[in-house]
């Protein structure tokens, strides 16, 4: 905690804040998109925003795995549950996240089916030596999180498991990026960019951002990281002349983490990806290599998924884009809260509407 | 190795067998061994206060603590904080069939224990032997003289102050790190304690209500004492008692130490006067040297945090299972 402590100095925040006056352009505005949920959540736990001026927004992006997943993903995981004689093991996350007649993971546990939470994929290993039964896991994920789903087939391969098929959800961050700087009315100035993700892809992820006129910082999740990456953001936006910073270079290397990334294109590779409340995205998403299709579940279980399925009213690809803040969208903290969630952005811990509900915006 | 089986529950001669021969050494009083279909107690008083709670934890032994701790003093918190003097304890019992006798005796001696130390007395009792089930189940109800009663939400007036009796969260860190699920292993033990030993020297007067922050954590207890009361709270991160252990295993999964259960922490609001005197007699005591002044009542009807870094945001009461983050 000595090491975190540091980064949650009030007097080094104090000082940050000053220096975020001292640029501060007054008649401006500053968009800035905190593209992961983890700086989502960390933004509202210490609220940051209080402290920033008025004239300083910080924009949640698409960065929350769970909220970007397509409701028909969803739907077919329960029709798995529901018609297979399958264990089911998920990151916690993905428990509360309701289908389309409203019961969840939860729910279905409850009434007996055997769904269990893993705290890394290799947990599945132990799951499968110990049953019979096929197990399932739900694969989630950006570039942080599916390097070990990747470890994970490896590893079946290697012991030779044959009882264990993977639900591929993951998707990765360069297209959904492009597509926001490409949006008709881009709604931001720069990026707050991921320092999990950045770990592993490296810098050179921004560089297309940074060519479309965009500022780029990489940023830790303390305090401290994000003021200073905001303030690292604004000399870009007032200099007009943009290009990727490394505010996290206690872990993010310029080439991120090559290993992790050759591990999971080993077992990966691109496939297009529907993004909830966005569309298809090409390019955007990962799908297991032929030579490990014999783990995909979708084939196993003759799995098919609806992607055209959303719910009535839902504004979380709005909020996903930077269009609305949470409290913008009519069924927020009525009839979409964290113990009922109606959108996925109110369900994940790393959901931009859930933080906003949480700890206020 | 010797197990239990469904005689000890058929009310036949299995049953008085371990009530006579197991029961009774451990909790046996006149009450008890009158062998009444109730107790006859009389308590000469205009107020008592009683509570009830069931008991089910896994595991059922854990570092600081185990099942038949938590059922004692968790009852005779209830009491104690209401504003009461545990006096009467009932106990029943719900225990599988093929319970191992030994692991149930070691229960009933930490349940002696806790007994001796609160000063309760059990007065009655059940017991029950069932399929199933795979882990015990207790149920307690406490009985106990009101001294004041330190539920009136009324009392609350905006500039009180709140103290934590100790540090928060250890319990149910204490708990996940003995599930073993997490691959940790930690010194970390949970905090588990009897409640009365640490208010039972304030001024009851100048207390304006007091509660335990067991499950849903001090979260779920300053939540519920705002809405009650319409009132607010303004807590200081700063001041908020936490082990560094602790809140490293939080940080790293991603839990909300605020809204982690406990079992020796309480919230309790005292007039802004008696502030620093209250939390001179808490710490003096033996369960609250690490307890603290976090913040007070407000006229906003929300409970704020003040962050460390002196932003502010809401302390929101915990909704469903407590689980660590995706990455």
């Amino acid at each position: 905690m000595k090491l975190i402590d540091s980064f949650r100095d009030k007097e080094k925040v104090d000082i940050l804040l000053k220096q975020i006056d001292k640029l501060n352009i007054k008649d401006k505005e500053y968009r800035f998109m905190e593209v992961c949920g983890t700086h989502t959540m960390s933004i509202s736990r210490f609220g940051l925003r209080t402290l920033l001026p008025e004239n300083i927004l910080l924009i949640s992006g698409p960065g929350c795995p769970v909220c970007v997943t397509s409701q028909g993903e969803i739907d077919a995981i329960f029709d798995l549950v529901k018609n297979n004689d399958v264990i089911i093991a998920t990151y916690g996350d993905l428990l509360k996240v309701p289908g389309s007649n409203g019961e969840n993971l939860y729910i279905l546990r409850s009434m007996g089916f055997d769904i269990r939470v893993v705290f890394s994929p290799l947990d599945v290993i132990e799951i499968a030596k110990n049953t019979d039964k096929e197990v399932v896991f739900l694969s989630i994920g950006f570039e942080t999180t599916t390097p070990p789903s990747a470890g994970l087939v490896k590893q079946l391969v290697k012991e030779n498991i044959k009882n264990v098929s993977l639900f591929v959800m993951n998707k990765t961050m360069p297209k959904v990026l492009d597509f926001i700087a490409n949006q008709e009315n881009v709604m931001v100035d720069g990026f707050l960019c991921p320092g999990h993700v950045s770990a592993i892809t490296g810098e050179r992820l921004y560089e297309p951002l940074v060519r479309s006129g965009f500022a780029c910082v990489i940023s830790g999740f303390e305090p401290v990281d994000v003021l200073m990456s905001v303030k690292l953001l604004m000399e870009q936006v007032n200099k007009g002349e943009f290009w990727v910073e490394n505010n996290y270079g206690r872990v993010v290397k310029r080439n991120g983490n090559e290993l992790a990334m050759k591990l999971m294109y080993e077992v990966f590779e691109d496939s297009d990806a529907y993004w909830r409340g966005i569309g298809v995205i090409e390019g955007s998403g990962l799908m297991l290599r032929a030579n490990y299709k014999d783990f995909d579940a979708m084939e196993k279980f003759n799995i098919e998924v609806d992607y055209s399925k959303s719910l009535p009213g839902c504004r979380c690809g709005d909020v996903l884009l930077g269009r609305i803040k949470p409290t913008d969208c009519s069924l927020f903290g009525n009839r979409c809260t964290p113990e009922d969630p109606y959108g996925p952005c109110m369900v994940s811990s790393e959901g931009s509407c859930a933080a906003y509900y949480k700890y206020g915006g | 190795m010797r197990f239990i089986n469904k005689s000890v529950g058929s009310g036949g001669k299995g049953t008085n067998d371990f009530i006579k021969n197991v029961i009774f050494e451990y909790f046996g009083n006149s009450f008890l061994e009158e062998l009444r279909d109730g107790a006859l107690i009389n308590l000469k008083k205009e107020s008592i206060i009683t509570s009830t709670d069931s008991f089910t934890v896994l595991p059922e032994f854990f570092p600081g603590g185990d099942i038949g701790k938590l059922s004692i003093y968790g009852t005779c918190n209830d009491v104690a904080v209401s504003g009461g003097i545990p006096e009467y304890l009932t106990l029943s019992l719900i225990i599988p069939d093929g319970y191992e006798m030994e692991k149930l005796l070691m229960i009933f001696d930490s349940m002696k224990r806790a007994i001796d130390e609160v000063g309760v007395k059990i007065i009655s009792g059940d017991t029950k032997v069932i399929d199933g089930i795979s882990s015990l189940i207790v149920n307690t109800t406490g009985f106990g003289e009101l001294k004041s009663d330190l539920n009136c939400y009324d009392r609350i007036k905006v500039g009180d102050k709140v103290i934590f009796s100790s540090d928060i969260a250890r319990h149910s860190v204490a708990v996940l790190i003995a599930r073993n699920e997490l691959g940790f292993s930690s010194d970390i033990e949970s905090d588990c304690c009897n409640l009365y030993e640490i208010i039972r020297k304030l001024d009851y007067s100048k207390i304006k209500f007091v509660r335990d922050a067991t499950r849903g954590g001090v979260a779920a207890v300053l939540n519920e004492i705002a809405d009650k009361s319409g009132k607010g709270f303004l807590i200081k991160e700063q001041n908020i008692p936490i082990l560094e252990s602790v809140n490293y295993f939080c940080e790293m999964l991603g839990f909300d130490p605020l809204q982690m259960a406990n079992e020796g922490v309480a919230v309790i609001v005292v007039d802004r006067d008696y502030a620093d005197e209250a939390l001179a007699i808490i710490k003096e005591s033996k369960n609250g040297k690490n307890a603290a002044i976090v913040g007070e009542v407000t006229d906003n009807t929300k409970v704020v945090l003040e962050t460390k870094v002196g932003g502010k945001r809401y302390i929101e009461i915990p909704a469903g299972e407590l689980l660590p983050r995706i990455c």
